[in-house]
């Protein structure tokens, strides 16, 4: 295995050995980045000596002596959808294309606090919303495995540079599965914390009440020293929750003893790939081989889960991407292409609408559209408010599970990862392939994808575990005891 | 339920979007497919369930009234699109 293979932990250990210094490692991955990008499109842009002096920065501090934060010189990769003070965060938009955020999202500054390396910012559906990393205003990223198929989305970049190890770690979000989604297409482990768990601060909002950020890496125990990072309460964020942090890396190697998984029989259903409902099923039986019982449990209500998602995470994408005016940061359309809509607007109102029309890809514009539509008068009973009584019900199965099972299992996604262009022309067909996923973030529980083998055209397939509210530690305990007698996680495509 | 033309062009003015014919046409079609999905939600009886707006239902979560520092103007303005010395610049709100 090469350098650049090995996991984060491994690497921290060479690190603090100085058998490796953080400039040779962060010199290697942006020579592998270098390589092999412009194939795959996982960063929209790197730093090569912004990273290098913060990496020589860190290893003269080491070199003296100095204790280092548990990073200690680790690259990582960071979605563009944080704020990076001082450097370009685009969100994958032709409205942010120049924005220059005056401050650190909280993700950023523990990470910097800690010690990382910030190699470059990762390539995302435009506001995050996708699944597919085609809505990039910049260009899709191409999935590692197979370069005419999608890497998912909307973290997709984050989970195509660990899948082609241009990072060890990864900061993605996840508003409906935009972690979980990717890091499966990918064989990555993808981890979305509970709601409030990691602070939104400097997060680009896209939709609040589901909006998390999270780790991505190649294994249990690497996502488990990224969240111990940029996990806990902040003064900022007044939705972040204030239990203490769990000690998630230990976690990982803690033996498995008596876990209750729960099955939800419809998530077997008709509309799954029976190569993919086969893995699963195996990776299942992996875990009752580790001690786990397994009991079908009913999720009644989640056959509606991807209605209410749906009205709910558009409805708050459009209130909060009303601030995108044109005014006060962002994109403006030049004055000449200004028209009046046909309602005698002022030109206040008509550089709004040019705006608006330009900088934002068709996606987004839809979103935008049906948010506003169930938000509109007449409307929001029917739509907005069912939603959220449906919203309930979804939570309440949820939590009538966890009194049964310490973990629900199944799978990530329907199907391995499409090829591009394959959903484009038909927007519902792209959303119902959330269906595993937007539960969690209607609940606002966690869940892991990890790597659980591959389809017949060697396309990775991955396994969900969902577990209550806080439970970030037992997900990662069981991950941690899956990859202890698999080796899923540790194969890599090859790259042109 | 459908969605008719004028439906998606009183909503974009209501979102102040611009959209040309080819995305109104798009839309009607695209839309309407996503709402005729969701209206599954109205099968379900929601009678007396509490509509649940957040996933950590926290209520006044209140700070200390402390002055700390705040952002230098130049700085925020410097992402502006347009301005003056102080000042964001936008196109006239009221007549002439």
């Amino acid at each position: 295995m090469t350098l650049i293979e090995q996991s984060a932990t491994e690497l921290l250990g060479l690190l603090k050995r100085r058998e490796v210094s953080s400039r040779e490692l962060t010199g290697a991955y942006l020579d592998q980045i270098d390589a092999h990008d412009q194939q795959i499109h996982a960063f929209l842009r790197t730093d090569r000596d912004r990273a290098l002096q913060q990496a020589d920065l860190i290893d003269r501090r080491r070199a003296q002596g100095e204790s280092l934060g548990s990073l200690g010189g680790l690259p990582v990769a960071v979605k563009d959808v944080l704020c990076t003070r001082g450097a370009v965060t685009s969100c994958a938009s032709k409205m942010l294309e120049n924005y220059v955020p005056p401050y650190d999202a909280t993700p950023i500054a523990r990470l910097k606090e800690a010690d990382a390396v910030i190699l470059g910012k990762t390539n995302m559906d435009e506001f995050a919303m996708g699944g597919s990393c085609e809505n990039s205003a910049f260009g899709p990223t191409r999935n590692p495995w197979d370069t005419e198929r999608i890497p998912g989305g909307s973290s997709g970049g984050a989970a195509a540079s660990l899948a082609a190890s241009m990072t060890p770690l990864s900061i993605g979000t996840d508003t409906g599965g935009s972690i979980r989604q990717p890091a499966s297409h990918c064989g990555v482990v993808g981890l979305k914390p509970t709601y409030g768990r990691v602070s939104r601060y400097g997060l680009i909002a896209f939709a609040s009440s589901l909006d998390a950020v999270g780790p991505l890496a190649r294994t249990a125990e690497d996502v488990a020293l990224l969240l111990g990072v940029i996990a806990g309460h902040d003064a900022r964020d007044s939705t972040s929750i204030v239990q203490p942090v769990g000690d998630y890396r230990a976690a990982t190697r803690r033996p498995l003893e008596g876990l209750r998984l729960g099955v939800v029989s419809e998530h077997f259903g008709e509309g799954l790939d029976p190569e993919v409902a086969q893995t699963v099923r195996d990776a299942i039986d992996l875990f009752k081989d580790l001690g786990a019982t397994v009991r079908e449990i009913a999720m009644p209500h989640s056959q509606y889960a991807i209605s209410a998602y749906y009205i709910i995470a558009p409805s708050e994408a459009s209130s909060n991407l009303a601030r995108y005016d044109g005014a006060h940061y962002g994109m403006r359309a030049p004055e000449a292409e200004w028209r009046d809509g046909g309602a005698e607007e002022n030109p206040l109102v008509q550089m709004y609408r040019s705006t608006r029309a330009e900088g934002f890809g068709a996606e987004v514009k839809r979103r935008i559209m049906l948010g506003t539509y169930a938000l509109s008068a007449g409307y929001y009973d029917a739509y907005y408010l069912k939603a959220l009584k449906v919203r309930r019900l979804i939570a309440q199965d949820y939590h009538d599970a966890f009194e049964q099972v310490d973990l629900i299992v199944g799978p990530v996604t329907p199907s391995p990862a499409f090829k591009l262009g394959d959903k484009s022309e038909d927007p519902l067909s792209m959303y119902l392939v959330d269906l595993y996923t937007v539960g969690a973030n209607l609940a606002g529980i966690p869940a892991i994808s990890l790597p659980c083998g591959f389809s017949s055209d060697r396309l990775p397939i991955g396994i969900q575990l969902q577990g209550a509210a806080l439970s970030e530690e037992l997900l990662l305990q069981a991950a941690g005891a899956y990859q202890g007698q698999t080796t899923w996680h540790s194969q890599r495509p090859e790259l042109a | 339920m459908g969605l008719s033309r004028e439906d998606v062009i009183k909503v974009a003015q209501l979102a102040r979007l611009e959209l040309s014919e080819a995305e109104i046409a798009a839309l009607t079609s695209q839309l309407g497919d996503v709402l005729t999905y969701i209206e599954q939600l109205s099968k379900l009886d929601t009678e007396g369930v509490e509509p649940m707006a957040h996933a950590v239902e926290m209520v006044n979560v209140l700070a200390e009234d402390v002055i700390e520092e705040s952002f230098d103007r130049e700085q925020i303005l410097s992402n502006a699109p347009s301005r003056d010395d102080t000042c964001y610049r936008v196109p006239p709100v009221l007549g002439e």
